[in-house]
């Protein structure tokens, strides 16, 4: 069985993200935050999963749905609540705001406005990885609908032919905006694809934590040991719209119930109590030191200051 | 008489840019069954913008197309259409996203008709949108215009208004050649004149959407309200600004503009998009070579800055011409 303390861990950074999306939702509707803003709620297993599995050497390349890679690479909520708000001690400065937010110190190399935009440049931090004798791998988040793109397949196959310490995740929420799965692709079990172009590629449920994060385990030593690249799809769903702003109506009632019943903080939290004996209290405590940790946060993104015009004017004179 | 009663209600209609897009590709698609649309989430979600709602309730699916994020490829698929006798519309949502597809329309839509010795022709129009707004950033905000000016073989359209865009996105459809048009998502929302009958704009004609005696201001998409505050603002101050929107920069209309320029023989030019390389320093260049005897000022450029568009409100909109840019690039053509 998983340790304790890992298990405890994966539930911490899932709440963690849980609270951070859901309060920075509200800064949202109070118009403190603007611009594009895609939830990761029901997604949080993975990015907890695969981040856990991994060491301080390794890099990720993230989405527009990039707020919870983030936080389970380990980036402090201060920094991305000020990004988030604009101000000068978010990440990228307030310059980038929440769809191009990163905690570079942590190996994450961003998010990514462009659908798949962020693909090849994690397929490029594997080739740095592996020609520089680097310990560590590079993880590759991406999604459903990116994988119809062309740089999916050309990277996945770049990766594959120089055997790079590459893992691709697709989180496969089974929809692009409004598209459903079945109306972009003839094959919706994604990891698919990978097999065609000769990846050691499976699937994982999603929503299930202690999976993704089991089958991470395994394929980021795959990938230390010279046995990568590995295709990982996990499959889940959105808990609301694309968006803040999209009410998500086209999704059937039936089908987000059910993805809700499976949300994967419930079930971790079952998993915790039942199986692995964490008491009721132990996880209450955790809850709330994450939600104390997030009232902080956006007290100081609120005081923070914004870059000023003339800090504006010298970092980008370069250009 | 009905019809009377009609055309009075016609002459009042305002309605929103989206809308005049939309009664746009609903009127060129009754008239030719070639005109089909395809783009992310267009059919029945009606696209991002709400463009093209409606349309597949009433052409089906073969006429209004969603496709995966495949960007490259769907347009790829639009030009093979296009030459084989087709008229499609492509939808990008962002103008940003068209870098994905540059090999796709430079070097096979604009060079078509040239490499085929002027026999072939590519009939398709590029939907997409661009600039600055709502605070989505650097990947979601650009004024990409000038890449598109530089290439022979596209032409480009940028219209300011709902009559402009319902009768150019008409006027765009109906040429034969690859048709780079580009809305502005500060504009979707915005209401104007526009009569429900057919009515089409043949690219290359510019408008004068004020008439002015002392400075000629050239300007574009959603620099135009903007200018046409500004116009507003130095009326007030003493200063007839002639407002000129050339409303497709390819085939750009000189004649418009130089007669503008003969008249005031002052000349100021506004462009959101950086002011590096950009569209307006053609036109500036245009200007000085046909007109140079008639300029009582140097020629004043009010453009974006060199570089990608932030996050941060503040420093966003410092980032492209706000109406005080635009009053003071005015003024100083009058400085001497
Ligand atoms: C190249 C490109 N095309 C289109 C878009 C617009 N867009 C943003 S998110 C999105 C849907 C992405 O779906 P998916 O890849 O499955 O990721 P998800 O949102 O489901 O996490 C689209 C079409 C974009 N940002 N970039
Ligand atoms: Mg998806």
């Amino acid at each position: 069985m998983i340790d304790i303390k890992i298990l405890k861990n994966l539930y911490k950074t899932m709440y963690t993200i849980r609270t951070f999306e859901l309060q920075c939702i509200k800064l949202y509707r109070q118009g403190e935050i603007r611009g594009y803003f895609h939830p990761y709620l029901g997604e949080e297993a993975i990015a907890a999963g695969v981040c856990a599995a991994l060491g301080g050497d390794d890099y990720i390349t993230s989405t527009h749905r990039g707020h919870g890679h983030c936080i389970a690479r380990g980036a402090d909520l201060d920094r991305m609540t000020a990004e988030l708000l604009g101000k000068k001690t978010g990440y990228c400065r307030g310059l980038g705001g929440s769809m191009h937010i990163a905690d570079f110190t942590g190996g994450n190399l961003g998010a990514n406005g462009i659908v798949g935009g962020g693909i090849a440049m994690g397929v490029g931090a594997g080739l740095s990885c592996k020609t520089q004798d680097q310990k560590g791998i590079s993880v590759i988040f991406t999604s459903d609908g990116a994988s119809n793109n062309g740089i999916f397949m050309e990277s996945l196959n770049l990766a594959a032919i120089w055997k790079l310490p590459v893992l691709l995740v697709i989180e496969n929420n089974q929809y692009a905006v409004s598209t459903p799965i079945e109306d972009s692709t003839a094959e919706s079990d994604l990891y698919k694809r990978g097999i065609g172009i000769g990846v050691d590629s499976f699937q994982v449920d999603g929503n299930d934590v202690i999976a993704v994060y089991s089958k991470s385990l395994e394929a980021v030593k795959k990938c230390r040991n010279g046995q990568g690249p590995i295709l990982m799809e996990a499959k889940t769903y959105r808990h609301g719209g694309h968006h803040v702003n999209d009410p998500g109506l086209y999704m059937p009632k039936d089908r987000l119930e059910y993805y809700k019943s499976r949300d994967p903080l419930i079930l971790c939290r079952e998993y915790l109590t039942e199986t692995a004996q964490v008491k009721q209290d132990d996880l209450e405590r955790i809850q709330q030191e994450v939600e104390s940790e997030m009232d902080q946060a956006i007290e100081f993104a609120a005081k923070s200051p914004e870059l000023t015009l003339d800090e504006f004017k010298k970092m980008t004179e370069v250009y | 008489m009905p019809g009377q009663a009609a055309a009075v209600q016609t002459a009042a209609r305002e309605i929103f840019y989206r809308e005049a897009l939309n009664e746009a590709l609903r009127q060129e698609m009754r008239r030719d069954p070639s005109v089909f649309l395809m783009g992310e989430g267009i059919a029945g979600r009606g696209g991002s913008y709400k463009v093209t709602v409606g349309l597949l309730d009433e052409f089906g699916t073969k006429r209004v197309m969603d496709t995966p994020i495949a960007e490259a490829s769907f347009t790829g698929v639009g030009i093979g259409a296009a030459i084989t006798g087709m008229r499609p519309v492509v939808e990008i949502l962002f103008v940003d996203f068209t870098m994905l597809i540059m090999d796709q329309l430079v070097n096979q839509a604009a060079k078509y008709h040239f490499m085929s010795g002027g026999t072939r022709s590519v009939p398709m129009v590029l939907r997409t949108q661009g600039g600055v707004g709502n605070g989505l950033a650097a990947q979601h905000s650009q004024s990409l215009e000038a890449l598109f000016y530089h290439i022979p073989g596209l032409k480009l359209v940028m219209p300011s208004t709902p009559y402009d865009a319902k009768g150019l996105l008409a006027g765009a459809i109906r040429c034969d050649f690859p048709v780079v048009f580009i809305e502005h998502k500060m504009l979707y929302m915005n209401k104007g004149y526009v009569p429900d009958k057919e009515y089409v704009i043949e690219l290359g004609s510019g408008d004068i959407k004020r008439p002015g005696r002392d400075v000629t201001l050239i300007a574009w998409s959603n620099m135009i309200p903007r200018s046409l505050s500004a116009a507003q603002k130095l009326a007030g101050e003493g200063i007839d600004v002639e407002v000129v929107d050339p409303r497709t920069l390819v085939p750009l209309d000189k004649k418009l503009i130089l007669e503008s320029v003969r008249k005031t023989e002052r000349v100021v030019i506004v462009q959101e998009a950086p002011r590096r390389g950009g569209v307006a320093s053609d036109i500036a260049s245009i200007v000085q070579e046909e007109a140079f005897d008639y300029l009582d000022a140097p020629i004043q450029i009010c453009a974006g800055r060199n570089t990608p568009i932030p996050f941060n409100l503040n420093l966003e909109s410092i980032s492209i011409p706000q109406e005080e840019d635009i009053v003071q690039a005015v003024k100083n053509v009058f400085v001497s």
